[in-house]
């Protein structure tokens, strides 16, 4: 019998549609093998057994009703564990929360049950989406199923081992400065970050206001595409929503997949020379380059002067709305609260809660953004630093009068050893190198497998204009119909 | 130069509202320095004359028709709350005795 937990979204929904097989049986089998192997990945924070099976049940039943169903109904769906789930623990990586079961459903997950998705549970991160390799969560680390010593990327690092995993052929993500992207590159999975305000913020735990970006993690450009236009549009209940349709990203990623990339200009950023970047990685990403020139794309070379100042950048703004929007983390209203004996005051308790409840990173980061908010350092940090991202995102428009797209290696660096980077902060920041200018500029940015070096993936990324998420579906499609999936050594 | 001083980390500490400990604190003092250094390079940029970007949409306010529409009823509001009393969040002192009394 075929294994269901091999196949792409797109060919489950199809055989759940045509009865070939049930939403119960596909999610069983992911349950089996979440149950099977998660205990060397540790992709999952919270299985929902019994919600799941309901899910399934229930989209069997409108089938047997004859009721028309979505493209992507009864496919098993994880969610990473920055998204509220009604009745089901949301955590956030983080112990200040441990055990908290939000009221009400983040947008996202509304539309992913509207849609007959399964959400088969929650996804292991760094705390709070603040890393680069899943290390940092109050829960310990996620292992890359590539090589269980190595790091799955971060903050998603569990929704994209689970793909890789084969636990789970859908997950969601989010992605602050690379959290979709990079953990996709490193499993060898494809991980889509959508223009800033194309998927809703409502009910995703706040990191960095301005950059946090929630979408489609998956084994393939066509199933990303898919779960894409499920979460994506406009909502009401975000403040910062577009007001607009999702760009026809299932089109484009049909397009792609044809091969033909003729008449499509593709830039390569002449500042990410590849210093700092591993040679295998940069080998990868020539012969992918490579590959578009022949199915079609133009390829030329673009200046984007200011990128080198993109890291230290967002290293200011995050940090800065991260410690402005983890000021919730009170003990009041929610999550832990520590050393309330009666005789301590609010500010006391205040301050013992937020010192047990989160981890060294989150720390360092709040005190960094109150540091560049402080009133005598705002212009030279956090003013500084806007000014920046007002000049990258004029790089970023400069260049899209020039190509339709441009692309990078997803990361400097293949997936590396748990434990290699943890000893100082900056080296796993930067990780995020080649990631973190789309996140300024808020743009959509996409990662797909493009080949491997010393035996672990490589990701390509292609950056494209702010609504025009077709674009880079359409490159990252016609790349995979080359270079294929990839699949890591058996568990 | 260091950018950042021990005492400096201690100040950081309790405005953010955290009780770190003698330990963390000389940890963080070297690891903030380290930081607060190499994300100092954006001094670096000419940038004088150019606007600053808080969000990369425009931002207006937003809002909805003043329609009745479902929300949460109080014991799912205070259902994640540490403690609770007459349907409230209860909190900590907040005011010094001398100063309630």
């Amino acid at each position: 019998m075929t294994d269901l937990t091999r196949m792409t979204a797109t060919d489950l929904a199809g055989l759940v549609a045509a009865g070939e097989t049930s939403a119960v049986e596909v999610t069983r089998a992911h349950l089996d093998r979440i149950a099977a192997v998660d205990d060397r990945v540790h992709a999952f924070l919270h299985v929902d057994t019994e919600g799941a099976l309901a899910a399934a049940r229930a989209v069997d039943e409108r089938r047997a009703a004859g009721e028309e169903l979505g493209p992507l109904a009864g496919v098993p769906v994880a969610v990473k564990d920055v998204l509220t789930t009604k009745g089901v623990p949301t955590t956030v990586g983080s112990k200040i929360l441990e055990g908290w079961r939000p009221p009400y459903d983040a947008t996202i997950v509304q539309r992913l049950r509207a849609a007959g998705t399964v959400m088969l549970g929650k996804t292991n991160m760094d705390e709070f989406a603040m890393g680069s390799s899943t290390e940092y969560s109050a829960y310990g680390p996620t292992h890359n199923p590539w090589d269980t010593d190595r790091i799955p990327g971060g903050s998603g690092g569990g929704s994209a081992a689970a793909l890789a995993a084969y636990e789970a052929p859908l997950a969601i993500g989010s992605d602050t400065g690379g959290s979709i992207r990079q953990p996709g590159a490193v499993t060898g999975t494809v991980g889509a970050k959508p223009t800033y305000g194309g998927t809703s913020r409502y009910g995703l735990v706040a990191f960095s206001s301005s950059l946090d970006t929630p979408g489609p993690c998956a084994r393939t450009v066509l199933d990303a595409a898919l779960l894409h236009q499920v979460i994506g549009g406009h909502d009401p209940r975000d403040s910062t929503s577009i007001p607009q349709p999702v760009p026809d990203v299932v089109a484009a990623a049909r397009q792609g997949a044809t091969g033909d990339l003729t008449g499509v200009k593709l830039g390569i950023v002449k500042e990410f020379t590849g210093e700092g970047a591993e040679p295998g990685v940069m080998a990868a990403f020539r012969d992918a380059v490579d590959t578009l020139a022949k199915l079609g794309a133009e390829i030329v070379e673009v200046s984007c002067p200011h990128f080198r100042y993109a890291l230290p950048a967002y290293y200011l703004i995050a940090p800065s709305e991260c410690s402005s929007n983890l000021a919730r983390f009170d003990g009041v209203r929610f999550g832990l609260r520590v050393g309330d004996d009666g005789n301590r005051s609010l500010e006391e308790v205040m301050s013992l809660t937020r010192e047990a409840g989160f981890g060294a990173e989150v720390k360092r980061r709040i005190m960094v953004g109150t540091y560049a908010l402080s009133s005598g350092y705002y212009d030279a940090y956090y003013g500084q630093a806007q000014k920046v991202r007002t000049l990258i995102t004029r790089d970023f428009t400069t260049a899209f009068e020039q190509v339709d797209a441009l692309i990078s290696p997803t990361t400097p660096f293949v997936a590396f050893p748990i434990g290699a980077r943890t000893a100082d902060p900056y080296q796993m920041y930067l990780a995020d190198l080649f990631t973190i200018p789309t996140n300024l500029y808020g743009g959509p940015g996409i990662s797909v497998p493009c080949g491997l070096s010393e035996g672990l993936p490589v990701g390509l990324q292609v950056m494209a204009p702010t609504m025009a998420d077709d674009r880079m579906y359409r490159v990252a499609a016609a790349l995979e119909s080359v270079v294929g999936t990839f699949t890591p050594p058996a568990l | 130069m260091a950018a950042i001083s021990r005492e400096e980390v201690a100040h950081l500490a309790r405005l953010s509202r955290l009780a770190v400990t003698e330990e963390e604190l000389d940890t963080f003092a070297g690891q903030l320095d380290v930081i607060l250094q190499s994300v100092a390079q954006v001094g670096e940029v000419t940038a004088a004359d150019i606007p600053p970007t808080s969000h990369s949409v425009p931002l207006t306010n937003v809002l909805r028709e003043d329609v009745v529409v479902p929300g949460l009823t109080p014991q799912e509001a205070l259902s994640g709350a540490p403690d609770v009393a007459e349907q409230r969040f209860r909190v900590p002192r907040i005011l010094d005795e001398d100063v309630a009394s």
